[in-house]
């Protein structure tokens, strides 16, 4: 469960986000939305760590992550999936999501260059863990690829097995679907619900209205830093408020 | 699991190179060039682990390894230190400082990294000048012992040969180990996204930092191997022209390859002695195959030849009709 309480950023003179508070339950699937500069990225990088927030605090199942840094969430099971997908392109799709099982093994630079017996059968279930998680985002048979040479859409599919190994108790989204046509939308859109059906706490941020409203449970609406909404995707699709800041105010 | 035993199978060939090579070069002085093909491989394999494979270039490592050279020769010829020992305590020594300074100069990036480590390998080129006592300063530190075991002293080029070469292939060893674990996965992925990599857990800071360090301490096994197998040092030797050189030898070899370290530090060794055939303009021409090189193989040796070979391959294929 991810809790959001009462967040402000400002940037100079500029207030990015103004007291958001919003509860992301686990087991559902919460979109962000908003026309741009509403703060969605922003709170992202607030959550994940890399901007630390003027005031109001993050917290995960509990405890207060606000001043973690960003390479000391994934263990404690936050991860994160980027817009523009940033993948070890330089490496094999299997060695990708391999590293997503960082954090869940533990042998050091001594023991990794003198092959200690525990070193190795440590690398051997991460290997094997790792092609689990290709299983699960379907593409085992890319595992020998170069990252850097696969479509757009596979990446994605990569960024996603890569977090899932993480075993992360919530994800975060960044605008998964851009870039994605449509059969590979309805792909992604099958494969979060599976994620959520494994009691993963899922947040997106997402410009594609129609898969918005197709798998969220929750939807939060930004607008200029600021809460506009918050309900079920029918709450949302049926509120004043929201019509006009989409629709441009006349 | 092929990818392992073709892995060994290289290793294996690369020992059975380096056991019968003496039988062909017995004579002193390529069996010497042999020797510091060897040392700078060593050097290249470090460089290498930091600059090719977590992507921080360093500047300063002359440096480390005229740390690793005066501390040993230091400790041996004015303190009458064992040799091992001595190396050890230099290997230590080094570690402790590349932390010490790891931590704050890798938070840079670029081409402050590389400012920041050359001033260090500046200021520890100007400790060896400068601390006369302890150094000899500008005219060196002679009367180092050779390496011994028992009654077995290290003092002929066959038997430096065979020593150096021995620390050589240990290294090489435990870096491809090193390479393709968790870590060495860590450090590649930090080249490629550093953002990404800490996202999913990889503490790059720290890692970073130590990945230095133990570059740093590798490059001090061998600065203690010269110390030993030469009995003498001069701060000339650890310059910034030859942190250069060791920078080189890590392009030319091929960034993030092993054996590329090695044919780096190889090539880079042997053809100044070739190219004395050139007298005065021998570096004219070795400026000129650098550029040549890095031009046609710009993934260095290890990569440069299959993709070169390829390159002419498919234009040998298309020949002259693709025009028309």
């Amino acid at each position: 469960m991810l809790e959001v309480r009462e967040l402000t950023q400002r940037f100079g003179g500029i207030t990015a986000l103004e007291n958001v508070s919003f509860t992301a339950r686990k087991g559902e699937i919460t979109g962000v939305i908003g026309p741009n500069g509403a703060g969605k990225t922003t709170l992202f990088n607030i959550i994940t760590g890399i901007y630390i927030q003027t005031s109001g605090s993050v917290h995960l199942n509990g405890e207060d992550i606000s001043r973690v840094p960003a390479e000391k969430l994934a263990a404690r099971g936050l991860v994160r999936t980027f817009q523009n997908i940033e993948l070890f392109g330089n490496m094999s799709v299997l060695e990708n999501v391999m590293l997503g099982l960082h954090t869940r093994s533990s042998s050091g630079i001594f023991s990794c260059m003198t092959k200690m017996p525990w070193h190795l059968k440590e690398e051997k279930s991460i290997r094997q863990q790792a092609f689990e998680w290709l299983e699960f985002s379907g593409i085992t048979d890319l595992a020998g690829q170069k990252a850097a040479n696969l479509p757009f859409g596979k990446g994605r599919l990569l960024e996603i097995a890569r977090a899932m190994a993480v075993n992360p108790s919530i994800m975060l989204m960044d605008e998964p679907a851009a870039g994605l046509n449509n059969s590979e939308t309805h792909m992604l859109a099958a494969l979060i619900r599976k994620i959520r059906d494994r009691g993963v706490t899922v947040v997106m941020v997402e410009h594609d209205m129609e898969l918005v409203m197709d798998i969220c449970d929750r939807i939060l609406v930004l607008n200029l830093g600021r809460m506009l909404a918050e309900g079920s995707p029918r709450e949302i699709q049926e509120n004043p408020a929201v019509v006009a800041a989409y629709l441009g105010e006349g | 699991m092929r990818n392992v035993n073709v892995e060994i199978i290289k290793f294996l060939v690369l020992t059975l190179l380096v056991l019968v090579l003496p039988v062909v070069v017995h004579e002193g002085y390529l069996l010497n060039v042999l020797v510091f093909v060897g040392i700078h491989s060593i050097l290249a394999l470090a460089l290498n682990l930091l600059l090719g494979y977590a992507g921080q270039i360093s500047l300063g490592h002359a440096g480390f390894f005229g740390l690793g050279a005066y501390i040993s020769g230091v400790l041996t010829a004015t303190y009458s230190f064992n040799p091992w020992l001595a190396m050890l305590i230099a290997a230590a020594v080094v570690t402790f400082i590349a932390f010490a300074v790891g931590f704050p100069i890798l938070k840079l990036k670029g081409h402050y990294l590389a400012m920041a480590t050359l001033g260090l390998g500046i200021i520890i080129y100007i400790v060896f000048n400068e601390a006369v006592d302890l150094t000899g300063g500008p005219s060196g530190l002679s009367g180092i012992p050779n390496l011994r075991i028992g009654a077995f002293t290290f003092d002929t080029d066959i038997r430096n040969y065979y020593l150096i070469w021995t620390f050589a292939l240990v290294a090489i060893g435990l870096s491809l180990n090193l390479v393709h674990s968790r870590i060495g996965r860590a450090l590649r992925a930090i080249h490629d996204s550093e953002v990404a990599a800490r996202v999913i857990g990889v503490n790059a800071r720290l890692l970073k930092v130590q990945i230095f360090a133990l570059s740093a301490a590798l490059s001090a096994v061998a600065g203690s191997l010269y110390a030993h197998t030469m009995t003498f040092v001069a701060p000339a030797s650890f310059g910034f022209n030859f942190s250069v050189e060791l920078v080189t030898m890590v392009i030319i070899g091929g960034l993030a390859s092993i054996y590329g370290s090695l044919l780096g530090a190889a090539l880079l060794t042997v053809l100044p002695e070739l190219l004395r055939a050139f007298q005065d303009y021998d570096i004219i021409v070795y400026g000129l195959l650098l550029i040549l090189m890095t031009m046609f193989l710009p993934g260095g040796l290890a990569k440069g030849f299959p993709q070169a070979a390829s390159y002419w391959r498919t234009k040998f294929r298309r020949g002259p009709s693709s025009d028309a």
